[in-house]
């Protein structure tokens, strides 16, 4: 595979407004695409122009505006339903990201079906959005909360994995990718050993989706949830993908205009899946936005995208390695490129406002991950997240930044 | 852009490396922890209050060169003010810290070497911890979070 080349990474700049047109002096380095991604122009005209030219509510309207809404709003669907190769596109719900794709199934298929003498697994990996609805279930159903180590390299250990799995646990619910330190989760081979005990299997993909390719099938899982804005989508948008006979055996979530067949003061009937779980007016916008995004992202050469972030992951690791005193904080056998870090001397939001000065956006804190720093034994961390927009210049700028950080305040 | 030295002034730079007042009060008459559970910043402020007045002021914790440096400073200025001038003191710097305001300069004194945090406002709540802090042990509550 030939390797990208810095003039092609350019070229692909060009696609991204916020990035290549800035003008702001010291220019800004973006390494916080974890947190979110910045938007090609297709995916800002693409909702621009559903604003000017096809903005009506979908599902409802007989006029010709609105059936045209509806169609772009049902193809986007089918576009991210092939992105994941979901068996089935009415297995694709719309949410408003992963956090409410797994909130969902807590409170649609947990609550249901838990009981005092059952078990969830997680991870020490996990993000509050994968900790929290969980927590809560637990609570309210009297099932057990059960956490699967990590190594210190901040890998899983399978056979801990393996020996927290047993015929009380019936939810297993692991993330693809860590967005605090880059793991990448054997997936497959996690959800078969959760499956062996007769478990169903949530798999959070929000860090996942813009590295690796996705598909549900090949991985097993039961439920798959990702958001948009973390694939250079519009924010507000997400999707939980599950099983069809999962779905239409769950409970409704939230209920409102849509999701029913029939309403009476006595009683109301539900729609059938997807649009059982989908109540009141979407977020049509975002939908095309994310597919936008989608068919944006497949005009790329993706594997050599991929190629060129695991170079740039590469790159960044040994420069920061080659910094005296910086500690790496997650180094596992895979990882997307994440790279998290702390100066035993020097608080993480210090370097993140010097850092801010030269124009170097990373993220500094707890990550939405407590109990990962609690284990690390850190207040917080400081954390690069590379796309494929970034470049060896912005790496080295961020690594001159960090050695101004030490000068200053070490 | 600001100028970072604004921020990072030689005299925050100093009470961030050597910290004044900085261990336990075993003798403490009252006492309150602040925590910024965002960043992690936490510490603790004693206070010895004879009739009213601080007779000695200290903290414990760990956090980052801005809340190390406030507090630092802050215990300073603490010894022989009464315990509403202490709490003056905390309005006062609040608002030099949001607004690079100072009513009184004289009041604030060296506390002014913070008024660049106006300009960083993902900072202001690490200036603002100790001071939070500070009232809680006053108003004689145990705890206090940047979040409430």
């Amino acid at each position: 595979m030939t390797p990208l080349s810095a003039l092609q990474i350019d070229k692909i700049r060009e696609d991204f407004p916020l990035l290549s047109h800035a003008t702001e002096q010291p220019p800004l380095a973006y390494l916080d695409n974890a947190a979110t991604t910045q938007k090609p122009r297709a995916v800002i005209e693409a909702v621009r122009s559903f604003y000017l030219h096809d903005n009506a509510n979908v599902h409802r309207g007989l006029y010709a505006l609105s059936m045209r809404a509806t169609t772009y709003y049902e193809e986007a669907r089918q576009t991210i339903a092939d992105f994941i190769k979901a068996p089935e596109v009415r297995e694709c719900v719309f949410v408003r990201g992963t956090t409410e794709a797994i909130n969902l199934v807590a409170s649609a298929y947990a609550l249901d079906r838990l009981g005092p003498q059952d078990e969830i697994l997680i991870t020490y990996l996990e993000h509050h959005a994968n900790i929290v609805p969980w927590q809560r279930v637990c609570e309210r159903t009297g099932a057990k909360l059960v956490v699967a180590p990590v190594s210190l390299q901040g890998d899983i250990l399978l056979d801990e994995f393996k020996k927290c799995l047993n015929h009380h646990t019936k939810i297993v619910a692991f993330t693809y990718a860590s967005n605090a330190i880059g793991t990448l989760n054997p997936v497959k081979q996690m959800t078969e050993m959760a499956h062996a005990v007769g478990a169903v299997v949530l798999v959070d993909g929000a860090q996942a989706v813009a590295h690796v390719p996705i598909d549900v099938q090949a991985l097993g899982c039961d439920f798959f949830a990702f958001s948009g804005h973390k694939l250079f989508g519009p924010t507000g948008i997400g999707v939980l993908w599950g099983r069809a006979a999962l779905l239409e055996a769950m409970s409704i979530y939230q209920g409102g205009g849509e999701m029913i067949h029939t309403v009476t003061f006595e009683k109301s009937t539900y729609a059938p899946i997807p649009t059982k779980f989908e109540a009141g007016t979407p977020n049509i916008s975002g939908t095309i936005g994310l597919a936008s995004a989608i068919r944006y992202l497949e005009t790329l050469d993706q594997p050599a995208l991929m190629h060129y972030e695991a170079d740039l992951l590469a790159y960044a690791t040994t420069a920061l390695k080659s910094l005296k005193h910086f500690r790496l904080v997650g180094e596992a056998i895979e990882k997307v490129p994440v790279l998290s870090f702390y100066h035993p001397d020097i608080h993480a939001h210090d370097i993140g406002t010097v850092l801010d000065h030269e124009g170097i956006a990373i993220r500094s804190g707890h990550h939405c991950a407590m109990p990962l720093m609690a284990f690390y034994q850190v207040p917080a961390l400081n954390r690069l997240s590379l796309a494929f927009y970034n470049t060896h210049t912005e790496i080295d700028r961020c690594m001159e930044a960090l050695q101004k950080a030490v000068y200053l305040l070490g | 852009m600001t100028d970072l030295a604004a921020l990072y002034q030689e005299v925050i730079l100093d009470h961030n490396r050597y910290p004044r007042h900085h261990h336990k009060m075993i003798d403490a008459t009252t006492r309150a922890e602040g925590v910024n559970p965002v960043c992690g910043d936490q510490l603790m402020v004693y206070l010895k209050i004879n009739h009213h007045c601080i007779e000695a002021a200290s903290f414990e914790g760990k956090g980052c060169a801005i809340s190390q440096a406030s507090a630092s400073l802050m215990t300073d200025m603490l010894l022989g003010k009464t315990e509403t001038e202490a709490l003056q003191l905390v309005q006062q710097f609040k608002q030099l810290v949001t607004t690079g305001d100072a009513p009184a300069t004289q009041q604030l004194d060296k506390l002014t070497v913070l008024a660049g945090v106006k300009h960083y406002p993902g900072r202001v709540k690490c200036a603002t911890l100790a001071w939070h802090a500070l009232e809680a042990a006053l108003k004689h509550q145990p705890k206090v979070s940047t979040e409430s």
